[in-house]
């Protein structure tokens, strides 16, 4: 749990390092998102006049919905000890809940801003976590589970083989995965004009440890999708429950190749691509829905595909 | 038990002509009002709450009695009984009425015309508590008639006078139009020798078809009370019309009612269910939910979009009797089970966080005097800080988010979908997956319809005076409101205690319980099996809580804890305005541009005025009722055209009349001898 939020910043800088190599910058450190985290908790709060409790409460609440989410996913070993707690479908909707109380709180201070960023959000989430669903569905009925242990226990074993629908389910979360996690084509996270912001938007009135909590959720979020690609999708080197010290340790330097892979590739794909206008993004979303019912009434039609 | 119980309902009735004796009798004015209004309120929560004690420890003691009252028809009498279907109901009903009650204590006291509201509530009351009980089809539809014309006058009591008698008139078509499906449904069911009561009705032999004719009225009758799409038009003009608290009534319990009545027909006087039976209903079931939700996002009347969001909960409840309906018919028992389990759940859940909803939006509409429009609200959370903590909880929880209520039966319906691929048929193995992603979609866009209520309503600066000068509301409908929430949170963190407290209504009705969730450890939920998934509320709800408070409390300790208050950012453009915060029509613009040149047909005229004409820039937006253009204006026209050509028949000669008779009369004896 605490690897995990150890861990994020790190993979937030390697991100924008590689980006700033691809672009030909030298760029900020690696470490840099530390550093940041450190300055934002150390300076004071520049609260809006009429923010309300529920402004001051949410950056706690997001990051913790978002972090407990994180925790459920098995990163290096499967087993976790608190595993049973929610299976699949409740860690999205506690992303869900953090998004929703971002969004009441991009309300709160009642400037132009919040209300664009919060409107263009619930666009996004609306296509998004449906089509989430649909990839769980696609998952669950592969691997007769919703809970995530199980289903990269089975992952990992020899009885999956190649399928279709999993084909499908990759292509539809790791679009659903841009989406939620700001990134370039749907959302550009290191964008300060307005017509082009839809998270920054939400949390332009934060600053201070409100801005840091925020900013950690952020990157907490981008270890969470990454990890969970890495778990459904490529579950070598998970460490077995009780497979000693030696096991865990291979597992969780495998996770970390396989964050930076994830890292890697994202930054590479982000600069090979344009920033879509936001009403070319219901398209793009509605791709992973298709792509996600598709595969679901593939796997209703028969188990095999 | 049951005596006991129909006592409580005659207790409603005798209130009712008490407050009318009484007042006509007794002072009048101001402060009679105020004394008819506490003892009409007071009286219903007491019988209401006694009700509820005595419904919970039948549904609890697995109590199952009967009883035949020498009234009604003069040889058969009027049958009731109570079972765990009814007794689950009644408890609904009796909680929703006892909150409703305790709520209107404070909220009732603001009401223009007490004696318009006063004499029908506790009539509504005794009509709801009466059809769960009802073991007849006689006493079935005269309790069910009570309802609806009771809840009829309520609709009529706020003086807003043309809106109301659109409502009204409306309202008493679609109801009348229910009952008359329900009629005849129960005339099939009673068969040409005609056995009234439900007992006989269970035993009967039918052909299919007959079975099939049954479905359809049910889903006529009872549909057309719940809300399914597109017997829903009557629902979001009828429930906001009426008083918050019967307004919450409405939408929270005579919903669940008509619920009742539809599996109380389909799962249990029908008899053995077909498995495509389940298609209509899934298939309503799912665009209810969608459609429900989307004409939420786009409404900007704060309590005509609570009644939208009744809507989409109905779907989801049907989506939920569907599947079970599927299973049942195919054996699957246990599967059945959950399907049923997660669409009474989720009834119940609605009825706690919608009556939230609905007494917060009465404590706005008291405090702001009246304003309705989403637009023209706004930052009540600094002047109504309790209401807005429980209104927020209460819309959490529609917004199906954990660890709250309405999450643990979306998640039980999730579950449900999962296990279908086993069914065997053709057609509901393309159908449920699509019912599965309509219901996603629902769940998502409930979440954005309730920021985007409860974010311009509540959050932002006040956009009027009246919503600037707000009051926070009186200590009953706070404590009503915070009552519900509390429910909302204690149901989503222990959902185990409602599982198993249904678990004798699935047996009754579909053969088979869920697993018996309050021995699990740490009072997880297992609706299938520990490897295929678990659901632990009290673990997500303290694990979120210790690390929030962990964090707050490590960075108030170890960083910085200094605050300083200024204005907001502007961009450098001084005096930013309240009115030009984002409003509700502009937080759902890109959704109803995706969906609405579908769903709803709508369109957008820009007009803008040329470069140094003084004109204003118009913005023109068009929204249809596609079910209402396509469906109802034309039977209404067909309605008209017909009575102009039949109003002809009111001015013959009395001969003409006779030979009518004598017409009419020959065929009658010509049908019944080509019959036999």
């Amino acid at each position: 749990m605490f690897l995990v939020l150890l861990v994020a910043p790190l993979l937030t800088g390697l991100v924008r390092k590689v980006k700033a190599r691809l672009q030909r910058r030298r760029g900020p450190p690696l470490l840099q998102p530390y550093r940041d985290l450190r300055r934002l908790l150390h300076k004071e709060v520049v609260l809006a006049e009429n923010a309300s409790w529920l402004f001051r409460v949410a950056p706690y609440l997001v990051f913790t919905a978002t972090w407990v989410a994180a925790a459920l996913v098995p990163t290096f070993a499967t087993g976790l000890l608190f595993s049973w707690t929610g299976d699949l479908i409740a860690i999205i909707a506690l992303l869900a809940t953090a998004r929703f109380l971002l969004g009441l709180a991009a309300l709160d201070i009642g400037t132009s801003f919040g209300g664009i960023g919060a409107s263009r959000e619930s666009l996004i989430a609306s296509l998004a976590e449906p089509a989430t669903i649909m990839i769980v569905f696609t998952i669950a009925l592969i691997a007769g589970s919703t809970q995530l242990s199980h289903i990269a226990a089975f992952m990992a074993s020899e009885d999956v083989g190649l399928r279709v629908s999993l084909a499908f389910a990759l292509v539809a979360l790791v679009i659903v995965a841009i989406a939620e996690n700001a990134r370039i084509p749907v959302d550009n996270p290191a964008t300060h004009l307005e017509l082009t912001m839809v998270h920054e938007a939400m949390v332009l009135e934060y600053s201070g440890r409100h801005l840091a909590m925020i900013e950690a959720a952020a990157w907490v979020k981008l270890v969470f999708h990454l990890s969970l690609i890495a778990c459904i999708f490529f579950p070598f080197g998970l460490a077995q429950n009780g497979g000693g010290l030696v096991a865990y340790a291979m597992g969780a330097g495998l996770w970390l190749l396989k964050l930076a892979a994830g890292g890697v590739l994202l930054a590479m794909f982000e600069t090979s691509i344009a920033k879509m206008r936001v009403f070319r993004v219901p398209g793009f979303l509605g791709g992973a829905l298709m792509l996600g019912l598709l595969a679901t009434l593939l796997l209703f039609i028969s188990g095999s595909f | 038990m049951l005596t006991a119980l129909l006592l409580c309902a005659v207790a409603l009735l005798a209130v009712s002509v008490l407050a009318v004796l009484g007042y006509g009798g007794g002072r009048r004015g101001v402060a009679g009002g105020a004394v008819a209004t506490t003892l009409v309120y007071g009286g219903c929560l007491a019988v209401s709450a006694l009700a509820f004690v005595l419904a919970l420890a039948a549904l609890l003691g697995g109590v199952t009695a009967g009883l035949t009252v020498p009234l009604g028809l003069p040889w058969l009498g009027a049958h009731f009984r109570l079972d765990a279907l009814s007794a689950a109901f009644l408890v609904l009903v009796t909680l929703g009425a006892a909150g409703a009650s305790f709520y209107a204590l404070g909220y009732g006291q603001h009401a223009e015309a007490p004696m318009r509201v006063l004499p029908f509530y506790p009539v509504f009351l005794a009509g709801m508590l009466l059809v769960p009980l009802a073991d007849d089809a006689y006493a079935f539809l005269l309790c069910w008639e009570l309802m609806s014309l009771a809840s009829w006058a309520l609709v009529l009591a706020e003086p807003r006078p043309e809106e109301n008698a659109r409502a009204g008139y409306l309202y008493i078509v679609m109801a009348s139009f229910g009952t008359l499906a329900l009629l005849l449904a129960f005339g099939l069911l009673a068969g040409p020798e005609g056995h009234y009561a439900f007992a006989e009705m269970r035993g009967a032999e039918r052909t299919p078809l007959t079975s099939a004719l049954v479905l359809t009225l049910a889903i006529l009758g009872a549909g057309s009370k719940a809300g399914l799409v597109p017997l829903h038009v009557w629902l979001p003009l009828a429930h906001p019309a009426a008083p918050s608290h019967v307004s919450a009534l409405m939408s929270g319990v005579m919903t669940k009612v008509a619920v009742y009545a539809f599996i109380r027909i389909v799962f249990d006087l029908v008899g053995q269910p077909e498995w495509w039976w389940s298609i209509p209903i899934l298939t309503l079931g799912g665009s209810t939910a969608a459609l429900g939700v989307l004409h939420a996002l786009m409404e900007r009347d704060l309590k005509r979009l609570l009644a939208y969001s009744t809507i989409e909960n109905i779907g989801i409840v049907f989506i939920g009797l569907g599947l079970a309906l599927a299973f049942e018919a195919s054996g699957y028992r246990a599967a059945a089970a959950l399907a049923l389990t997660a669409a009474l759940f989720h009834a119940f859940n609605h009825t706690l966080f919608k009556s939230a909803l609905f007494y917060g939006a009465g404590a706005v509409l008291t405090a702001t005097h009246g304003e309705r429009n989403i637009e023209r609200l706004g930052g009540l959370i600094h002047r109504m800080p309790v209401s807005s903590a429980a209104v927020l909880v209460a819309a959490m929880a529609a917004a199906a988010l954990p660890p709250l209520n309405g999450f643990v039966s979306e998640w039980l319906a999730f579950q449900a979908i999962l296990v279908s691929p086993d069914l065997p048929q053709w057609g509901l193995k393309f159908l449920i997956p699509t019912v599965g992603m309509l219901l996603a979609l629902a769940a998502a866009l409930a979440a954005s319809c309730f920021v985007r209520a409860y974010g311009i309503a509540w959050l932002g600066r006040p956009r009027t005076a009246a919503a600037a000068e707000a009051v926070e509301t009186d200590r009953f409908s706070s404590a009503a409101m915070l009552g519900c929430a509390a429910l909302c949170v204690l149901f989503g963190l222990f959902p185990g205690l409602v599982i198993d407290a249904l678990a004798p209504v699935t047996e009754g009705l579909v053969g088979a319980r869920m697993p018996a969730q309050l021995g699990q450890a740490w009072l997880s939920i297992v609706p299938i099996a520990d490897s295929r998934s678990s659901y632990n509320g009290v673990l997500v709800f303290l694990f979120i809580v210790a690390s929030a408070m962990m964090a707050a409390a490590a960075i108030h300790r170890f960083a910085s804890r200094a605050l300083r208050r200024a204005p907001p950012w502007d961009c450098g453009f001084p005096n930013l305005s309240p009115s030009m915060q984002y409003t509700g029509t502009s937080l759902s613009q890109p959704l109803r541009r995706v969906f609405g040149p579908v769903v709803f047909r709508s369109r957008e005229h820009v007009e803008m005025p040329l470069p140094g004409s003084v004109a204003p820039a118009r913005i023109v937006r068009q929204r249809q009722d596609l079910v209402w253009e396509f469906l109802y204006l034309p039977i209404g026209r067909a309605v008209g055209r017909a009575t102009e050509v039949l109003n002809h028949l009111q001015f013959l000669t009395i001969r003409r009349y006779l030979v009518f008779v004598f017409l009419s009369l020959v065929l009658l004896l010509l049908g019944l001898g080509l019959w036999s």
